[in-house]
């Protein structure tokens, strides 16, 4: 999908880039599960949802760390 | 209570084991080795005429009314400056002393206005206690010679007044300025009998560089320096011991009153955190809580265009009960929430937490620390295990390496300053890390070893470079580290990295690889080295990983765990570390323990009857945006006013439009309540009946002077709404409140109302391990077991200067003026800080056609003001810098929505500016036609609150 195509990047985006740039230098592994702990223990669920679902609808502007933190959570999706 | 007067010992006490026994007056006594005849004479109960002496001065020997006979010596020693020796026999008491008293009242009495019936201070007079201790019945000399009395006032300052006609030269005042508060703006002139008190250079004390702390005023034996309250309104006949509601210091004063009005504010020689001593703010600025902007009565109105309503109390509650549970019916549990203030008692904001937790069913509530030290106990807990600092105030006295990085403290914290500059001026070593050169940096004899001035946004690329060359020189405390910490070795292979080196971060950090190398030399090298850091650390993009930073640095020298170390926040409210440890933020609960424990919720559950959620809630800024897209619509305010402090104010106040029911809790009309439907007014700390917690993690009593002028306590409020939402919750008063905070709370397990005032203060964590509390923690380890070392990766933040927004603005406070300015704007206070000004560089100036005064414009991405251009090379050229104290300058009109990565504490200490002359930038906008209003023109906003 390409980026005009995409819907409107929520705040949850811009705040999970700015996680990801902090781990920019580990292992993309460690990276992700950093990022999704992070996500887990922080954020409210509607939050982590509307993450979830722009990662589903596209996920245009998403960190590929972030992407992967996404895989992570969808695993323990409520 | 009556009126409570300490004991003056007359000089200070002298620390040390070494004991030595003398003979008073035919008493023995034992006294520590150095104690002066005149101190040991007082602990004996034996109190020995004076004047020049007070103890919390050195002893001067000026008065000559402390004279004493000692067995086997010649003549008629000062007690105040002869040490006891062992064996000494002393007399205070003998008919030649008595005569030479006599005399030396006769001669301060022939020079002194014989109005005693009619002087402010009597009954408060140690001139004429001493005389009528001395029995001095007549004057020999007369009173028509040459003399003083004539001497012209100087009233010059808002809060008291100078009477030089009344002063004996004892020069306590003097010594005040020296020795307690460190400013030096006080000296005698003159000789002989020309010797006069004279502040700066022959100047008003306004004129002068006095700083109002009041400290003179307090040393002063006579009504020479005297509180105009106390002119105004007479002697105070009770005091009521209280706490301040300034700055995170947490001052013990003692509340003067007559009936319920306060009189006078002083310090409390026995506070553990200023140990009687004081700012302009906490004893003077008190006038705030009765000015008539006060809301008395609790508002409420349909639409925020209608006009407010006063109704009753069980109106107002019944309100907010009504509409909230509206809001959930329709929206869902979730659609509600709460902030609580840094402001308010440690009782006052468990009960918001509480209420929202329990009676609204979720965890949306925060705290205004998002916006001030939420990196703090993000990073002090990844790090060391608990989110607070690791020592006492006191603990600055053993320190031989200071660092100072990002805070200011003469002007945030001024009474820790002062304690900070006397363990400088006797050899403490300093390091000021700051793109600002603030006064810390040369000040009357202080001065820093190190000014590291760097540019705004880069801490985290210092602290690096800095443990680079720990590491790299072989500087670390490998014992220690082995011993007490984990991932040394992961940590100091990033650190040794080259592109952390000071030479290779110069080119960012525009610090002088040499200075960044000699200084972390210096910090390494201790023996005991300090970290006291404030807002420049955490209000930045990566502000917890700053604060991460500072703790491994800390953790690799071992300065960890005993006095005179340690990593320690300088908090900018009076209760910030307590609204934090009372459970404020949405993923924990009191005591920082995660939602997620089921173990911890099952305690709050049993003691509250409700299931708890497992998941984190909103924080303020996830609030403003789920207010935006629908899913948040009722917010309740404690004492803060995000309409005002936070950043991004177009969005803040987009987001508050938004929301369907808007509750705000406080002492003024402020920005946020133009956006609320209710107004529920809250009790000054002259009101409340509570505890705060300090920067220390002391816990002190915020005792009543007078009854709520609200007829109901905050707490009430709170429980009330809970009760009519359908959770009752019920206290007699708010000791049972914290005796529930006790009882949930392991680091509050040995905290109740009945200790403190028994002990006066503790320090969390107080339990059954530490009965007593703790002033210093991780002595023996670290809270989370081993100190854990953090990779702190160095990343830029995206704010950047660009050709349209080529300067870099930061924020600060200053000394007069307290955060939003809600409380010091609405006192005499103003006459030093009327209006915000911008501080430029006078390159970055001249570029722009700007001289010093001219009113300008900033603008950056996000919005624009207006101030007036103050030159001033304190700032690096490409740097700008304001306060925010009054809300017409709308400094967070400019600032962005970048926040910190872990926590989202604003970053308000880097935002791209432009900056242009006024008129130059009308003309301009004018010529593009330009609709975008200069906030310096827009109608005065009101206070604001929080930080």
């Amino acid at each position: 999908m390409a980026a005009s195509d995409a819907p409107a990047a929520p705040p949850e985006v811009r705040r999970a880039n700015e996680i990801a740039a902090q781990f920019e230098a580990a292992e993309p592994a460690a990276a992700a599960a950093a990022i999704a702990a992070h996500v887990r223990s922080f954020w409210d669920p509607r939050m982590r949802h509307a993450l979830v679902s722009y990662a589903r609808a596209g996920a245009a502007g998403l960190e590929p760390s972030v992407l992967a933190a996404v895989t992570l959570l969808e695993q323990n999706q409520d | 209570m009556t009126l409570l007067k300490e004991t003056d010992l007359g000089t200070p006490g002298r620390p040390g084991e070494a004991v030595v026994g003398v003979e008073v007056d035919g008493q023995l006594i034992a006294v520590p080795e150095g104690t002066s005849v005149l101190r040991a004479a007082t602990l004996a109960g034996i109190p020995i005429p004076k004047l020049c002496a007070t103890d919390s001065l050195e002893a001067f020997g000026s008065c000559r009314l402390c004279l004493v006979e000692i067995e086997g010596r010649k003549g008629y020693p000062a007690s105040c400056t002869t040490p006891v020796a062992a064996g000494m026999r002393v007399h205070t008491q003998t008919p030649k002393l008595a005569m030479l008293r006599r005399g030396v009242m006769e001669l301060y009495i022939s020079d002194h206005p014989l109005d005693c019936l009619t002087c402010p201070a009597n009954g408060d007079c140690e001139l004429q206690d001493m005389a009528g201790v001395v029995g001095l019945r007549d004057v020999r000399y007369g009173y028509k010679g040459e003399n003083h009395l004539d001497a012209p006032k100087d009233q010059s300052n808002p809060y008291f007044d100078f009477d030089p006609s009344k002063c004996i030269v004892c020069s306590r005042c003097v010594r005040a300025c020296d020795e307690v508060q460190g400013t030096f703006a006080l000296t005698i002139s003159g000789r002989g009998f020309d010797s006069k008190v004279t502040a700066g250079a022959d100047e008003s004390f306004m004129e002068s560089e006095c700083v109002s702390c009041g400290a003179c005023v307090q040393a002063c034996p006579t009504s020479t320096l005297q509180e105009k309250t106390v002119v105004e309104l007479g002697m105070p006949q009770r005091s009521v011991l209280t706490t301040c509601a300034y700055c995170g210091v947490g001052c013990t004063f003692k509340a003067e009153l007559s009936g319920d009005q306060v009189v006078r504010m002083v310090p409390y020689k026995d506070g553990g955190a200023n140990e009687g001593h004081s700012c302009v703010k906490g004893r003077f600025a008190f006038g705030y809580a009765s000015h008539p902007d006060r809301v008395l009565r609790p508002r409420v109105r349909e639409r925020t265009t209608d006009p407010w309503r006063e109704v009753s109390w069980e109106e107002a509650i019944g309100t907010v009960a009504t509409r909230m549970k509206q809001i959930q019916a329709q929206y869902g549990t979730g659609s509600i929430g709460g902030i609580s203030s840094s402001r308010c008692t440690n009782e006052e904001v468990y009960v918001v937490q509480k209420m929202i937790r329990a009676a609204f069913g979720n965890n949306n509530v925060d705290t205004c620390a998002r916006v001030c030290h939420s990196p703090t106990g993000y990073g002090l807990k990844q790090t060391f295990g608990t989110s607070a600092g690791t020592q006492d105030f006191k603990s600055v006295d053993a320190a031989d390496v200071i660092i100072v990085i990002g805070a200011n403290p003469t002007d945030g914290h001024p009474v820790f300053a002062s304690r900070m500059k006397q363990r400088l001026r006797a050899g403490a070593r300093l390091i000021v890390v700051d793109p600002r050169r603030i006064d810390l940096v040369r000040s009357p004899h202080v001065e820093a070893d190190f000014h590291l001035q760097l540019q705004p946004g880069t801490n985290v690329a210092v602290v690096n470079a800095m443990a680079h060359v720990v590491v790299t020189e072989g500087l670390a405390a490998r014992a220690y580290v082995d011993e007490r910490c984990e991932g040394f070795e992961d940590w100091a292979a990033f650190v040794a990295q080259p592109e952390n080196s000071p030479e290779a971060v110069e080119e960012v950090t525009g610090v002088p690889a040499q200075d960044l190398r000699a200084a972390a030399r210096m910090y390494a090298a201790g023996p005991n080295s300090a970290i006291y850091y404030g807002l420049g650390v955490t209000e930045h993009s990566q502000g917890s990983t700053m604060v991460m930073g500072m703790a491994n640095l800390a953790m690799a020298t071992g300065n960890v765990g005993r006095d005179g170390v340690g990593v320690n926040p300088l908090r900018g409210q009076n209760n910030v570390q307590g609204s934090c440890d009372m459970g404020s933020f949405p993923h924990e609960l009191p005591g920082y323990r995660h939602v997620s424990d089921d173990a911890v919720r099952e305690v709050f559950e049993k003691v509250w009857g409700r299931t708890l959620l497992s998941e984190p809630g909103l924080r303020i800024p996830n609030m403003f945006d789920a207010a935006l897209d629908g899913s948040f619509r009722g917010l309740f305010v404690q004492g803060e006013d995000i309409a005002q402090s936070d950043p991004n104010l177009k969005h803040v106040h987009a987001a508050l439009s938004a929301l369907d029911f808007v509750v705000v809790q406080d002492l003024f009309e402020n920005e946020t309540a133009k956006f609320a439907h209710v107004l529920l007014p809250g009790t000054s700390f002259l009101e409340k009946d509570g505890t705060f917690t300090n920067a220390e993690r002391r816990i002190n009593r915020v005792r009543p002077v007078m009854p709520p002028r609200t007829g109901k306590h905050e707490w009430q409020v709170v429980c009330e709404i809970a009760e009519a939402m359908g959770y009752p919750m019920e206290y007699e008063d708010a000791s049972e409140i914290m005796d529930e905070i006790a009882a949930t709370t392991p680091t509050f397990a040995g905290v109740s109302f009945a200790h403190l005032d028994k002990v006066g203060s503790l320090q969390w964590p107080c339990n059954d391990h530490a009965p007593e509390g703790t002033p210093i923690m991780h002595v023996d380890r670290f809270v989370r077991g081993k100190g854990k070392f953090v990779l702190t990766h160095y990343v830029a933040t995206k704010e950047r200067s660009t050709r349209k927004f080529p300067l870099i603005l930061t924020t600060g406070r200053i000394l007069s003026q307290y955060n939003v300015g809600a409380q010091t704007r609405r006192t005499a206070n103003v006459v030093w800080h009327p209006e915000d000004v911008l501080e430029i560089h006078p390159h970055d100036a001249e570029d722009r056609g700007i001289l010093d005064g001219d009113q300008v414009v900033l603008a950056s991405r996000v919005g624009q003001t207006s101030l007036r251009a103050r030159l001033a090379d304190r700032m690096p050229v490409g740097v700008v810098y304001t306060t925010f104290h009054h809300p017409v300058t709308g400094a967070n009109v400019v600032t962005t929505e970048y926040s910190d990565w872990a926590t989202n504490c604003p970053e308000y200490k880097v935002t791209a500016v432009q900056v242009s002359l006024a008129r130059a930038a009308e003309a301009a906008a004018q010529a593009a036609g330009a609709q975008d209003e200069i906030v310096g023109s827009l109608p005065a906003p009101t206070q604001a609150a929080a930080d």
